[in-house]
């Protein structure tokens, strides 16, 4: 008599170790799993509540140097793509480079070379793969390094222009923002300024995107992100850190702060279920993020209160608009109220 | 007065006109005036028939280009207009009408050049300055630094399009990788990194004294020379040698692993037992290798073999006392093979306790014939020969143990050859048999397999045929409608074609259980209806008409078609009527003393209603509303639950059903729900449906890039966890879009990375080399330095 049996290989339902976990034989046929949808969407809520702002305490960020670079403030400062050197310009019309390590043992803290100018110089840039540095003031100065004056300085107009940024990829570009609401693009090897761009509203600085040679930001005051924590005054000047995982500010009560880019994220290495965790809340979030319960949720950020009645009053105010706008659109003949884009919006005028 | 102003203003024209020819032409003007001035001193009056028109008309002509040129300043241009009118208009000869109109042309000036060949370099010039058009004016610096501006714009702009491709190509990309060029990690020996550092400090100094001292290397070569001994010991080809051999090593040991696991896994009893035999086989081989070359090695493995014998002796494991020997036991008086295996394992025990002789001197002499076979057989074959020999181990168990009991196990030792040989044989006789068996046992699966595939054929007609069956049952019903169609016209043929129809279906029919057994004449049942049907039509047709068929079969395609829409329309018919009492305004009463205007403009209305009427004739919007609004009303209202369940409590079946006392008693009525809030609004629907909760969970407005909300749901509804799908499948579907890694500079995208040849000249080069297109603001500086 032959009985013939069930057989199941154990490889398919038992571990091969204790710590590893348990397997779970699952069926996936759509039928029988009626609420994915649902289930998913309160993932992407618990996902999305899990971005709370956490702040972490750097200790030991001491200080290894301090330099008396300028008489008065400093405007601006920048390295050298070798990362050997820093240039600075300051308010008593100085451009000074110095090296990046500290000065040998007897030795006096002395910049490389300095170079007296006729203006107040406001920032400076340099170049991402050449000895040449650009400097804004009243115009724009291209610099070689190893001359006293400038190789050819741009202008377009009167007005001080607060920031200049080489292009890293296409170096021979450059932008600046000046402080009558423009951003002028210039050339470099041809010694001209190439578009100027009138914006609805002051830019403080810009940057070139690293990745897309003709994408730049201009910092306006329409953010799209709030870092914020108590005791923070006025801040100066924002940084990113190479990595693109740190932002790091220095404000007016003389504190640095490094913030985590991305509040909710893990530092440190991350096991592979970890990882797929993450990566899983993060695609549910982009999924669901047009939800309202999910976006609200998002967009929190916990802020000061002036602050926040004022962004408060400020969705009253575009929302009106908006919806003034929706009007206008709906009981006017069709045509002849033209669809301006957001993008277009803030744009006042292109100057050739 | 006038034409005299009019003749300055053109002679001041042509000379602002010459004049913006450039300096140049205007100094060659002055050179030419200069010439002739020089020739008219030698050449006076010159030989000719009109010498003193020519003449008055040549110092006219100075005189004019001489006002003309003092005028070009602009200061005192009036002026000279003035002054000239009296000289123009009045001259001392006759009243010319010359200086009116005329201009002076450069071929007048030219007509005394062409005489003297000697002035041909500037009859060229001034050839060259006529053929020349007028250069424009010089546009203003704002103009010119646009134009620049622009130039310089759409060269960059082209410039920077190159990236376009991979902006694109990046921004589309499924997963971007940040840095997108993994950084190679280049360790600097400490030798180069201290290179140029110097002690400074008196510790620094004080430390590396002591290093001097102790004949430490500072400087490079860091290392010390026992370090680099031990560096050059092995020479890279002799490590790779080593590791490749390794390499190799550990692949022949996976490969043997791998093959002892298959062989582990083979269940076949008979593999092995011939493979026990052969290791045997084998062993004693070795075995008599061993005690030939190294008997110290062989007694080794004898002592093993002493070892076994005494555990074995010490167990029960072979003693026919186990559970499994008592159940064979049971079984022995009747089946062969459990005697056998009882035998068996008598044998064994009596295999391991025998005793292995130490091996003698004298033995060895004898050759390993014998003791290869003591060790092979150690059975009662062998018996007397080993007695015979020397120290009998059998001897020494039957001193110890009783004689009968030795006696006893001889029979059962001698009983069990016959049988085993018996068995064997049996197997032999069997064998054959067994091949034989199947052999048939082959055919007949073949035999069973070629009946279902059989089969199989045979169902794939059959479903053929029902779906032929089904297709029939659509051209009978056609075929009906035709001929009722036919009806009508009451022709005498009716009877027949129905017939004739009638028949084919019962053929087709048929055709099935008679073909059955011909699969595959029966392919295409379709075609071979379809081509029936159309002999069928063309009968119909010869009945009838030649050109009948084909519109005949399109008519009553349609009247099916309206077949089920057409008391529907009664219906909608009888529905409107209470709507146009509901909706439509009641006609008001006129009285005669209405004016009559307004009866024409009724009138008129009444048209206009008509016209629209008429226009709208196929869309009943009204209508249209009111049957949506009747469905919507009907699929809100509660519906009844019916639980009977049918043959339970009575009898079941097909055609029977639950009896109408059992459904009524089962029938739960859905409660009446509130009333709907269009209850009472003819013209509305109020979509009762939506749900507050749930409406704070719902996307109000369709997001960006969809555009449709079908496409919006689609992305909602497909699941991407693990939960729901398998793991590379949800990997793949959480992937993230970006992906950087802390503590990587991520380094602006290079056009060399992107395969893009990066411009050879650098930016300095560039501006240093076109020095003229500086900015004049830039210049000043330059010669203020």
């Amino acid at each position: 008599m032959k009985v013939k049996m069930l057989s199941r290989n154990p490889d398919n339902y038992v571990r091969e170790t204790k710590l590893d976990l348990q397997r779970v034989p699952r069926n996936y046929d759509p039928t029988l799993h009626p609420f994915e949808v649902p289930r998913e969407y309160v993932r992407a809520l618990n996902a999305t509540k899990l971005e709370r702002v956490r702040i972490w305490n750097l200790t030991k960020r001491n200080c290894i140097r301090t330099i008396q670079a300028h008489e008065g403030f400093v405007r601006g400062i920048c390295t050298r793509f070798c990362g050997s050197s820093f240039f600075t310009v300051g308010d008593d019309k100085t451009v000074k480079q110095w090296k990046m390590d500290g000065p040998g043992f007897g030795e006096e803290e002395e910049p490389l070379h300095t170079i007296l100018g006729k203006t107040v110089y406001t920032g400076i840039d340099h170049h991402w793969k050449e000895g040449i540095f650009a400097t804004c003031g009243q115009q724009v100065d291209i610099w070689d390094e190893q001359k006293t004056s400038p190789i050819c300085s741009m202008t377009w107009g009167f007005d001080s222009i607060s920031s200049v940024k080489f292009n890293p990829i296409e170096t021979f570009l450059l932008g600046s923002c000046a402080s009558d609401r423009n951003i002028v693009l210039y050339d470099m090897r041809q010694a001209t300024p190439l578009k100027k761009v009138i914006l609805d509203m002051r830019t403080n600085t810009i940057c070139w995107n690293p990745m897309e040679a003709f994408i730049f930001t201009a910092a306006n005051e329409d953010y799209k992100e709030v870092y914020h924590t108590k005791r923070m005054q006025h801040v100066i000047c924002v940084k990113w850190t190479s990595d693109s995982k740190y932002i790091m500010c220095g404000s007016d009560e003389m504190n640095i702060r490094l913030w985590k880019a991305n509040a909710s994220e893990k530092l440190g290495v991350l096991t592979s279920r970890e990882k797929t965790a993450k990566d899983y809340n993060q695609k549910l979030k982009e999924k669901f993020q047009y939800h309202p319960h999910i976006k609200r949720i998002a967009r929190h950020r916990h802020l000061p209160k002036p602050i926040y009645s004022q962004i408060q009053e400020q969705r009253i105010m575009k929302e009106a608009r908006r919806r003034k706008e929706v009007n206008r659109l709906k009981h006017s003949k069709p045509g002849s109220v033209p669809m301006v884009s957001e993008k277009k919006k803030h744009v006042v005028a292109v100057v050739k | 007065m006038v034409q005299d102003l009019q003749a300055l203003d053109s002679h001041r024209k042509e000379f602002k006109n010459e004049s913006w020819w450039g300096i140049r032409a205007a100094k060659s003007l002055l050179a030419l005036r200069e010439q002739e001035e020089l020739e008219d001193l030698p050449n006076d009056y010159p030989s000719s028939t009109s010498e003193d028109e020519g003449d008055s008309g040549g110092e006219r002509k100075h005189q004019k280009l001489l006002k003309a040129i003092s005028s070009l300043d602009g200061k005192n241009r009036r002026k000279l207009a003035e002054r000239s009118e009296a000289s123009l208009k009045v001259s001392e000869f006759t009243v010319s009408s010359k200086g009116s109109g005329e201009r002076l042309v450069l071929s007048d000036l030219l007509e005394l050049v062409k005489t003297s060949s000697s002035l041909a370099t500037v009859k060229k010039q001034l050839n060259r300055v006529r053929s020349k058009k007028t250069v424009e004016l010089p546009l203003n610096k704002e103009e010119v630094e646009r134009t620049h501006r622009e130039v310089a714009f759409s060269k960059t702009s082209q410039a920077l399009s190159k990236w376009d491709p991979i902006v694109q190509k990046n921004r589309q990309a499924e997963q971007l990788v940040l840095p997108l060029v993994k950084e190679q990690s280049a360790f600097a020996p400490i030798e180069h990194v201290l290179s140029g550092w110097k002690a400074r400090t008196t510790l620094e100094q004080e430390i590396f004294n002591l290093l001097g001292k102790n004949k430490q290397p500072v400087t490079d070569p860091l290392l010390t020379l026992v370090e680099k001994a031990s560096l050059k010991a092995m020479s890279l080809e002799m490590a790779k040698m080593r590791r490749a051999e390794l390499q190799r090593a550990r692949a022949l040991q996976s490969y043997y692993e791998a093959r002892a696991r298959r062989e582990k896994k083979i269940k076949s009893k008979k593999y092995h037992s011939v493979l026990k035999k052969g290791k045997a086989k084998k062993s004693l081989k070795e075995f008599e290798k061993l005690r030939k070359a190294n008997p110290a090695a062989a007694l080794e493995e004898l002592e093993k073999l002493e070892k076994a014998r005494t555990m074995e002796r010490m167990s029960l494991k072979h003693q026919n006392s186990g559970k499994w020997a008592k159940s064979k036991a049971v079984m022995a008086k009747y089946d062969l093979e459990a005697r056998q295996a009882m035998q068996d394992q008598l044998a064994r025990n009596k295999e391991l306790t025998q005793k292995v002789q130490v091996a003698s001197e004298s033995e060895e002499e004898e050759g390993g014939e014998e003791e290869e076979g003591d060790l092979l057989v150690p059975d009662a074959v062998n018996e007397a020969h080993v007695t015979t020999d020397g120290p009998n181990p059998w001897m020494v168990r039957n001193h110890s143990d009783d004689t009968k009991e030795a006696e006893i196990q001889k029979d059962s030792e001698q009983l069990p050859e016959p049988m085993a040989n018996e068995a064997s044989e049996s197997e032999e006789e069997e064998r054959p048999v067994a091949e034989e068996e199947i052999l048939l046992k082959e055919f007949k699966e073949s035999q069973s397999l070629r009946k279902m595939s059989a089969l199989n054929q045979d169902t794939k007609p059959v479903g053929r045929q029902e779906t032929g069956d089904s297709s029939t049952q659509e051209v009978l019903s056609k075929l009906r409608a035709l001929s009722q169609k036919l009806n009508k016209d009451n022709h005498p043929c009716r009877k027949q074609n129905m017939g004739s129809v009638r028949t084919v279906l019962s053929t087709q029919r048929e055709g099935p259980a008679g073909e059955e057994e011909e699969p595959l004449l029966l392919q295409s049942p379709e075609r071979a209806q379809t081509l029936e049907e159309l002999k069928e039509l063309s009968k119909e047709g010869c009945f009838q008409n030649e050109e009948l068929p084909r519109p005949a079969l399109e008519g009553q395609q349609v009247e099916r078609n309206n077949q089920p829409s057409a008391p529907k329309k009664k219906m909608k018919e009888q529905m409107i009527d209470l709507q146009n009492i509901l909706t439509t305004k009641s006609p008001s009463v006129k009285s005669s003393a209405v004016p009559t205007i307004e009866e024409l403009e009724d009138e008129q209305e009444r048209e206009q209603k008509q016209m629209i009427k008429e226009a709208f004739a196929g869309d009943d919007v009204i209508r249209d509303f009111l049957k949506e609004k009747r469905v919507t009303v009907e699929a809100s209202k509660p519906k009844d639950v019916d639980l009977t369940l049918p043959g339970w409590g009575e009898w079941g079946g097909v055609g029977l059903k639950p009896s109408a006392k059992k459904r009524r008693r089962f029938l739960i009525k859905a409660p009446e729900g509130p009333p709907r809030k269009d209850k009472n609004l003819p013209n509305v629907i109020i979509n009762e449906k939506r749900n507050i909760h749930a409406a704070a969970h719902q996307v109000r407005v369709l997001p960006y890039p969809f555009t449709h909300h079908q496409q919006f749901e689609r992305t909602v509804q497909t699941p991407i966890g693990s939960t729901w799908n398998t793991q590379r499948a949800s990997q793949k579907l959480t992937t993230p879009k970006v992906v950087t890694k802390p503590g990587h500079i991520i380094k602006p995208i290079k056009a060399e990375d992107v395969g893009y040849r990066s411009s050879s000249r650098s930016d300095l080069s560039v501006i240093q080399r076109n020095p003229e297109r500086l900015s004049i603001h830039h210049k000043k500086q330059l010669k203020k330095n």
